[in-house]
């Protein structure tokens, strides 16, 4: 299997590439049109600030790229916030897969700490979204009193396990949400939209759910 | 995990070394039972040293699945570049920090407030104030903790470490009265260190200290807290633990 991941200036990679070899997958890293095509999967991970990645990857013809691939993409904490529409970090524009804007957390009490850093737990679904839009229910059935994930990435993770977060900006709930993390106010913790997946946390630093997570996605 | 020439040390009071086996091996060992994240800190003075711990983190990196920090030796930017490069997921600075309070500034506006914690060893006097130490606790600063931890937080560090060195080694808790007043004035989370030696403790450090994380490391080196065990605890105890 080929794996791409999206070369551009977002920092700390190494931990995506490492996560990927003890699956046993040995990943290219590559900002080539060509190659990120031809990958069967493409990985757009990252660290950063969302002015300056986007520069990069509008230069680099990156955006356009990332736009019209067609297999399994996953991007992760930047990632995903580069792939919504908007972003309040350096009011960018942004790649648009995901039609929602991505916010600045907005402390309410002493314990609100920004960035949001740490482990925290994660429940399927789009949580109170999903209330108000109940066409959203697709992806979760109700199985023996608990929600049940049906979709691919988090098949085999349950409600409330633990993954790790780093991030100061939140990806609002919307009817891309998959699964939701509650810190300051419920927000989207993964999003998915045809083959383009994504996930605020860091599957790569958040242990044996972490590792399951990637391996789903490399299965998809 | 203290790391020296490539093998985990654990001082009692900064003084006497104890070996406790290989840093990697250990590390593994320790995110699969449960740990939340691993501390390295480099105690090798060398340039040598500092050649094997960079090829030590480059080896947690590829072996471990949790976040990890490393500290010790940092003085200046290129020395974070390499320790992020090599795969750390954070860096904590200390006495480097101290003498050049910049480098804080300098670190976070490269790397962000997240990859920056700063470390900070500080004695209680009799009178009770607090003063930070330079160099693993050997050198007194004129520096009061609360004003320098207030001050890093402005420079943008990401973490306060806290050490007591009146704590650290003794293994009768942490120093939860200053970690309660860091906690409740600063908007950071504070990391307590020094001083566990029983489950208690580290109940204590959270309800009593509000720390936002606790460290220990010979407790565990040697086996006389299982992390799990103490995660369960701490569970049932009411606190927030991943399980």
């Amino acid at each position: 299997m080929k794996v791409a991941i999206v070369k551009y200036n977002a920092g700390n990679i190494y931990s995506v590439i490492h996560a990927l070899n003890r699956l046993g997958v040995n990943p290219i890293l590559t900002d080539d049109a060509a190659e990120l095509r031809a990958a069967d999967k493409v990985l757009f991970p990252g660290q950063g600030e969302a002015r300056q990645a986007m520069g990069y990857l509008r230069e680099h013809g990156l955006d356009e790229v990332i736009r019209s691939l067609q297999q399994p993409v996953l991007g992760i904490c930047i990632g995903q916030q580069l792939m919504c529409r908007h972003s309040e970090e350096g009011d960018t524009d942004c790649l648009g897969i995901f039609p929602v804007d991505v916010k600045r957390f907005c402390p309410q009490r002493h314990e609100d700490k920004v960035p949001h850093m740490g482990w925290n737990q994660v429940k399927m679904g789009n949580g109170e979204f999903f209330k108000r839009e109940a066409s959203q229910s697709a992806e979760r059935t109700m199985e023996n009193g608990q929600w049940k994930m049906d979709n691919g990435l988090f098949s085999g993770v349950n409600d409330g396990d633990y993954v790790y977060f780093v991030h100061s900006y939140y990806v609002p709930l919307c009817a891309e949400t998959i699964a939701t993390t509650d810190y300051i106010l419920p927000y989207s913790a993964a999003l998915h939209k045809d083959n383009f997946y994504a996930t605020q946390f860091h599957p790569e630093k958040s242990g044996a759910v972490g590792e399951r997570i990637l391996e789903n996605f490399l299965k998809l | 995990m203290d790391v020296k020439d490539g093998q985990t040390v654990k001082g009692t009071n900064f003084v006497n070394l104890r070996h406790a086996g290989d840093p990697v091996e250990l590390g593994k060992a320790y995110s699969e039972q449960g740990a939340d994240e691993l501390v390295f800190l480099d105690i090798t003075a060398s340039h040598e040293g500092r050649k094997t711990f960079t090829d030590m983190v480059t080896r947690v990196a590829a072996t471990v699945n949790i976040p990890f920090s490393v500290g010790g030796g940092i003085g200046e930017l290129k020395d974070v570049d390499r320790l992020l490069n090599a795969g750390a997921d954070k860096v904590s600075v200390n006495s480097a920090a101290l003498r050049n309070p910049g480098l804080i500034d300098e670190i976070t506006s490269h790397f962000g407030s997240q990859v920056c914690i700063v470390a900070i060893d500080a004695h209680q006097d009799e009178q009770g104030q607090w003063t930070c130490y330079l160099n693993g606790g050997r050198i007194p600063t004129d520096r009061s903790l609360f004003e320098w931890a207030h001050e890093a937080q402005e420079r943008g560090a990401g973490e306060i470490l806290f050490t007591s060195m009146n704590h650290d080694g003794v293994k009768a808790g942490f120093a939860n009265e200053a970690l309660r007043r860091l906690s409740d004035s600063l908007s950071i989370p504070i990391i307590a260190s020094g001083g566990a030696g029983c489950k208690e403790h580290f109940r204590d450090t959270f309800i009593e200290g509000h720390s936002d994380a606790a460290l220990a490391a010979s407790v565990f080196h040697f086996g006389e807290i299982p992390i799990p065990e103490l995660k369960q605890y701490l569970k049932s105890e009411g606190i927030n633990v991943r399980l």
